[in-house]
Formats: structure tokens, sequence, C-alpha cells
């Protein structure tokens, strides 16, 4: 790597370089701007630091306006609704009960899909949807908490769809072609899942660590790498092709490998929620409970301080890297084994990989955020599919309020002036 | 304290190479004579490991051409081996001149593809055909939504605004393109639309990215799924129901350019195709040539490179920027109308499919140049057409691995393997003037 690779320090632009030792200039250049040191990293990773410390009221008014422009979109693209904007000017009532009608039915509808479906009598199909929610939530956690841990070494984790795909092809390879006595082969299927989400993880923390390629770039790369490499897999014989079939597709996997259901056989809900649970204690408890935890959070707030105080930066990376595959592993492996456990395909990771960074955001990297927002965008995911068979709206709308959220929750000040707020300065 | 702060790009989530990581030490020169040697060797064995016999006819020239040029039939080991003697000439040339100290010219891995592929070709397809015209103007063609799209991640990235979101770009302009070819009956207001829808997305991107400062490569990604979530219910909702008026835009056509479409072997590639890839050549060398060679473009430059010096000259940091970026979605944009207007009459489900994520790789390993991304973006869409070609002629490549290739030779390429990428200093970095 040549001098010219680096950011040159700004006090001294004219100065020539040291041709030899690129070593000190790299550590030269944050003593340069010393000054600005503080001022500087107040603002840098600006979105990480502004959803870690926005108040309350930004977030809840973020959800209010994504909600809002959902059912705009809702309103607006329903039939009664533009059948009376004909004469809406003659007889708005009719106007403002069909805007009404279209909105309600949908929300309506995502209650009933989700929480509570009050047009059954039986109370437990009553309460069904509720644990179809925790179902949707249980990936969506675990998949937050590996984008949500690589925040907090201040890495963007893109590659979980990569992750999921991986982890979920070696999970099934196991869980559908491999015989063991029940109760080991679930075990060995996940924590081969896991290992196979953590290796591909590990290659974007390693990369990152050894060569300073960035993480953005290899993750987004690496995932249709693995969107490729799983597709092969899976079109080859001698791999894991259902026989006698074109689609790319595997065999289901056997009864010993698929994760028990933990409520009886009524319920879709399994042991991948309860999983999820562990996770957020765990993550909880490395973050901010262990020595690993500190290195990491030591490194995303400052790694050039961090590197004087003698903490390993490129191995934290890879390690952080390493734990956030592994989990977003486990997300892969709690599709493959619970959710969908009718064979592997090439959808399995069912967009849960970038839904885990609008998780991870929402949940401002903090495991407890995390589990709420996992349950917020679980329980959209699961009402959405009902707003979509009984009212006719499109499932994506849960896409477009998801992304909203997180759009007005990363720019507070937009969200102010939105509401005409008081400017909020220092903190 | 100085009135200006312009942070290192590390520090500020920019997509440098971090430099709180000591890089390994990348050799340049060293590198071309072992990925000569590996490649060549790679090619060996694949001859050793599956003989083909038989001959391999390469046809040069369409049957409408003006002027026909003969169908070449070789014997396809002999050729192919023949081949490998050249690639290892190549490489030893190659060795040579390191041990020399001597550069190495631009010729050699130019030769060495060439002689590479040919090679590989006449043993892949051996008993069959090649058309050679059809493999190329094909990969022109496949590369159109890849050109537009790195061009505008190039734009974008040397003002300093890192874009993620050319994947949405693409995919609203395909949207916006179909819908309004379908009303209007005309496409060139298709390619308008698509020009504005590309630009919006760039808008949105920029009031989050350059006015509020937020991480750029976040709001990139959300963008993506914003719009594929607008596209996708605006789809099932809108536009299934009215397909007719709002969805079934006129194809556009190739349209052969009198003399220069009469030229053997270059006509039929270049000048034989949809007036959008005419439209392509002139955008690349209308962008190659403003960034370099004039004012506006050295200000675009500065601004990416060094925000706190343009300031200090006078320039408008952020409204250069903002330009720019509208600039780059609108050419993104025009990329999308290739999906809904070109490909396919018609806008479908996400139809982009990652060509926006091919494109960012090509903005990376063209090195942030507009003519070097766009030459990455032809390679990459010759990659992709030939791995059509080579399923249906059955060869013993698995498609996977060839439509792998553009991912992992960027991998490859961040990672310094093959030649070190190096971002605008100031790439990703929000500009606050205090």
């Amino acid at each position: 790597m040549s001098d010219a690779d680096k950011p040159q320090p700004d006090e001294k632009p004219v100065q020539p370089e040291p041709e030899s030792g690129t070593d000190t200039v790299t550590e030269e250049a944050p003593q340069e701007t010393t000054e600005d040191a503080a001022k500087d990293d107040s603002r840098s990773r600006s979105v990480l630091r502004e959803i870690a410390s926005g108040d309350a009221l930004s977030g809840v008014l973020a959800v209010f306006l994504a909600v809002f422009v959902g059912s705009v979109m809702i309103a607006a693209t329903d039939e009664g609704v533009r059948e009376t904007l004909g004469y809406v000017t003659a007889r708005p009532s009719d106007f403002f009960s069909a805007v009404w009608e279209a909105i309600s039915g949908a929300y309506s509808a995502m209650f009933r899909g989700a929480i509570f479906n009050y047009n059954l009598t039986e109370p437990a199909q009553q309460w069904r949807p509720l644990t179809e929610t925790l179902k949707f939530a249980g990936p969506l956690i675990l998949g937050g908490l590996g984008v949500g841990i690589a925040f907090r070494a201040a890495l963007f984790n893109i590659g979980g769809r990569g992750q999921m795909l991986i982890a979920g092809g070696a999970a099934g390879l196991v869980g559908s072609q491999v015989s063991l006595p029940a109760g080991i082969h679930l075990v060995v299927a996940i924590l081969v899942g896991m290992a196979a989400g953590a290796l591909w993880g590990g290659i974007a923390g390693l990369l990152k660590a050894r060569t300073g390629a960035h993480e953005v770039i290899v993750t987004i790369m690496l995932n249709y790498v693995a969107f490729y490499l799983l597709f092969y897999a899976l079109a080859e014989d001698f791999l894991f092709k259902t026989p006698a079939s074109n689609n790319p597709k595997s065999l289901p996997m056997k009864e010993t490998a698929i994760l028990p259901k933990v409520l009886g056989d009524k319920f879709n809900l399994h042991l991948g929620f309860v999983l999820a649970l562990i996770a957020v204690g765990v993550v909880w408890w490395l973050l901010s409970r262990s020595t690993l935890g500190y290195r990491i959070r030591a490194v995303g707030e400052n790694p050039h301080a961090a590197r004087a105080s003698g903490i390993n930066v490129g191995r934290t990376y890879t390690t952080v890297m390493l734990i956030a595959g592994s989990l977003l592993g486990l997300a892969g492996v709690n599709q493959v084994l619970g959710t969908v456990s009718s064979g592997v395909s090439l959808d399995l990771d069912a967009s849960i990989g970038f839904d885990a960074i609008t998780v991870a955001l929402l949940g401002r990297s903090r495991p407890l955020g995390i589990l709420a927002a996992g349950l917020l965008f679980g329980f959209l995911k699961a009402g959405g599919f009902t707003m979509q068979s009984s009212e006719n709206i499109s499932v994506d709308l849960v896409l477009v309020v998801q992304s909203l959220i997180v759009l007005f929750l990363a720019a507070p000040p937009l969200v102010r002036a939105i509401f005409r707020l008081p400017a909020q300065e220092a903190k | 304290m100085s009135t200006v702060t312009n942070p290192t790009p590390a520090d500020q989530g920019g997509l440098a190479p971090d430099p709180a990581v000591t890089p390994t030490k990348a050799a340049g020169a060293k590198k071309l004579p072992i990925i000569f040697g590996v490649m060549a060797a790679l090619l060996a064995i694949v001859l050793l490991r599956s003989a083909h016999e038989g001959d391999t006819t390469f046809q040069l020239s369409a049957e409408t051409d003006f002027v026909t040029l003969p169908d070449i039939t070789v014997p396809s080991m002999l050729t192919a081996w023949l081949m490998v003697l050249v690639c290892v000439a190549v490489a030893g040339e190659s060795v040579r001149r390191l041990l020399a100290h001597v550069r190495q010219p631009a010729w050699l891995p130019i030769v060495f593809a060439l002689a590479w592929m040919t090679g590989f070709l006449s043993w892949a397809a051996a008993d069959g055909r090649i058309r050679v015209v059809s493999l190329f103007a094909g990969a022109v063609a496949l590369a159109i939504p890849l050109v537009f799209g790195a061009l505008g991640g190039v734009l974008g990235e040397r003002a300093g605004v890192v874009n993620i979101a050319i994947e949405g770009q693409l995919l609203f302009g395909a949207f916006a393109a179909a819908i309004t070819a379908s009303l209007t009956g005309s496409s060139l207001a298709g390619l308008v639309a698509a020009m504005v829808a590309g630009a919006l997305i760039a808008l949105i991107l920029g009031l989050f990215a350059i006015t509020y400062f937020v991480d750029q490569v976040i709001v990139g990604v959300v963008l993506n799924v914003l719009v594929v979530g607008l596209t996708n219910f605006l789809f099932r909702q809108v536009l299934t129901p009215n397909a007719d008026t709002l969805n079934s835009p006129e194809r556009m056509r190739a349209f052969p350019i009198p003399v220069l479409g009469d030229i053997p072997l270059i006509g039929p590639i270049l000048f034989r195709q949809t007036p959008l890839v005419y439209l392509l050549y002139i955008v690349v060398a209308l962008v190659a040539y403003a960034l370099y060679r004039t004012r506006w473009g050295l200000r675009v430059r500065a601004v990416g490179e060094h925000p706190k010096a343009a300031d200090t000259v006078g320039i408008r940091v952020n409204r250069t920027r903002y330009r720019t970026i509208l600039l780059a979605g609108a050419i993104a944009g025009l990329g999308g109308a290739y999906f809904s207007l070109v490909s396919v009459a018609g806008f479908n489900r996400e139809m982009t499919g990652g060509a926006g994520y091919i494109a960012l790789a090509a903005v990376i390993f063209g090195k942030w140049d507009p003519i070097r991304a766009t030459l990455a973006a032809l390679l990459f869409g010759f990659a992709s057409n030939l791995q059509g070609v080579l399923s249906a002629i059955g060869s013993p490549v698995p498609s996977q691995f060839m439509l792998m290739l553009p991912y992992l030779v960027t991998i490859f390429a961040v990672a310094g393997l093959v030649g070190r990428s190096r971002p605008p200093a100031a790439d990703g970095v929000p500009y606050k003037q205090q």
C-alpha cells in the first residue's frame, strides 16, 4: 500500500510524505486532527450515534410518519376511494368513508393476522396469530443481533443474506442427507449451520483486518457468491438436489433434525424463537459484561484510541464478524430447520438478511432494543400476509413502512422540521 | 481550530480502506505473471482432464451482412493447446520483464486474455459453432444497465457521495419508463421519465446524506429496500389490474446505423443496437471528457477529494455534490429503462435482479474512472452473456460459477489482490461548513 492510499492530514498538505514506514503515517493521521477529534467524533458515524442517542419522541414520530405514508398508499390505491374521488366535491362524505374503510380494513386485518383473531371462537385459534408474530420475529431478532453487534464495532454487515444462505445450506445438508440419532442430529445441524455462517461473515472481517478492504463492498459481493454457490449445490446431483426434479431444491429435512414445536402441533411456533431469546441474553452479556464486548465497543467508538490502548483492532474485526455471521447463520438455520422444513431453496432467507439491517437500526444496536424491533417487524410481517389475503393489499407495503421508519429515524432533524418541533442542539 | 473540519474518511464510514488496520504490503508488478501462470495452468488442467475431439467453427458474421467473412473451422484440441502455448509465452515474457525490471505493457494482458478465451471457447464448443458477433453484441446489450449504473456511481463517488442506491435507481427508472412509455406511446418519453425517476432517488439520497449527514451507506441500502417495496406494491395494486394501459410499452427496436453498421465484425457488434446503446456511447464520452477536461469536472473531483480545500477557493461543496448526484441519478435511471423497454417490454417485480450491485462492483473494479468502469461493466456483461452462450451449447462449466465471477473479481480487487482500488479521499464523508 502506498502513501497515496491514505487520507492525508489536513494541517500540512504540502509537506512531502516519508517514503517508508507506512505504519507511522497511519498512526499520525489521528494525531494531526486532535484539535478537531472530539468534534469530529461526535459527528462521525452520525447515524449510529443519532440512533443511539435520539430521543424517544423522534422514534415515535418516525413510526407515526411511516404509518401515515403507508395509509396514504393504501387509500390512494383502493378501488372504492378512487371511485368516490370522482365526485368528491359533490359528496365528500362518501370519499372520507371510503378512505376510512380502506385504511381501517387494512389495519384491522393486520391486527387479526398478527395478534388476536376476533372472528374466531375457539380461544386457542384466536390467539394463534400472536404465535405467528413470534415465529416471524425469531429470525428477525437473530439477524438484527448479527447486524447490530457488527454495528457496535462500527462495521456495516450487509452480508446477512449470504450468511443466511450459506448457513441454511450447510444446516440443510446435514438435516436432509445425514442420519444421526434424534437430539444429536438437531444439535449437529444447528452447529454446522452456525459455523458456516460464521465462516462467511469471518471472510469479510478477515479481509478488513488484513487488507483494509471495506466490509460493505465485500459483504455485498459475498451475498451473490453465496447465492450462486447454493444455487450450484442445489442444482447438482452429487450435493443435494432432489433426484428427478428440475427445481433447485433439496429433499425435506429428516424428522430428527427439525426444530420441535414449542406450543404443541396446533401452533407453528418452534424452538427457533426460544433460541432467539437465548441469543438476546448471550449478546447482552457479551456486549456489556465481557472483555470481548468491551473491546468491540472500544473499537467501534474509536479504533485509533483502541489500538493505542493495546487492543488488536484487526483481530476484533475478525472476531465480531465471526459472531455476527454465526448469529445470522442461526437465523438461516431457523428458517431451514424450523419455519420451512420442506427443503432448502434459494429463497430461504426470505429477505430477512436485509430486514435485519432495519431491525438493528430501529433497535439502536442494543440487544433489548433489537428484541423489541424484531417483535414489531414480526408483527408487521405476520399482519402483512393476512392483509394481503383478506384485504388484497400487497404485503410489500410492509417493506415500504419498514424502510421509511428507518429513514425518518436516521434523520431526527428532518422529523423535527416536519412537525415544526424546536431544533435540539447540544446534547 | 479551523473553520471547517475534514475528518479522515475511515472515521466517517466512507469506503476507503481503514487506516486503523495495517494493510499487508501489496506488490503491484509481481501479480501479473502469477495471474498469467495460474490461468494458463488452469486451462491446461481443464484440457488434460477432459479432451474434446472434434472441430470448432467460429462464425465471424451474421447471414445478413453486407460483407460476409468466411467461417473459420479449426480442430478443437489442437487450437486449444496452441493457445495454451501462447498463454505460456505471454506469461514467460511477463516474467522476463519482471526480472529485468521493465514495465509490463498493456498489450500483455490483452493478448493473454484473447488467447485464453479463444482456447477455452474452442475446447468448450467442440463440434459446435461460436457466433462471435452475437457473443459480443449480446455482451454489449447486457452491459447497458451496468455501464449506465457504473457511470452514475463513478460521478457520485467522485463528488464524495457513496451511492449504494444504484440498484434502486435502476429499478425505479425501469418502473417509470414502463409506465410513461405505455401512457404516451413514446419510448423517448419513457427514457426521460427514467432519468427523472433516477434523479428523484438521488434527491432523496442527497437530502439525507448531504443535508442531514446520515450515513450514506445506510441511506443507500434503505433506499433500495424502499424502492423494491414501493414498486412491488404499485405493481400488484395498480399495474397488474391495468396492465393494458399502464404496463404495455412498445419494445425499443434495433436501429442499424447506415454505414457504420456495415463494417465487418465491428458493425454488427457496436452499430446494430437499440438507440439506448448509441446514447450510451455519447454519455460515456461526455462523462469521461467532462470529468477530466472541464472546469466542472475539476470542481467535482476537488469536492470529492478534498472538500475543505475546494471550499476555501470558493467552490460551494454541497451544491456541487447535489448537482452531481442528480446528474448521476439521471444517468443511472436511464440504465433502468433497458429492463422495461429493451430487454422485455413492460415492468416486472424486482426485474433488475441485482444489476445495481454489479454496477457498483464495476465502479470499484474500474477504480472510480469512467472509462475503466465502462470497460469493467462491459467485461461483466461479457461474462454473463458468455454464460448464456455456454449453457446453450452444453458447456461443462457450471453456469453459476460464470455468474459468480464479477462478484469474486470485485472482492479480489478491494482486497488488493488484483491491483488496489482506491476511492476518492472524501468518498462517503458528509461535509459540514462551520
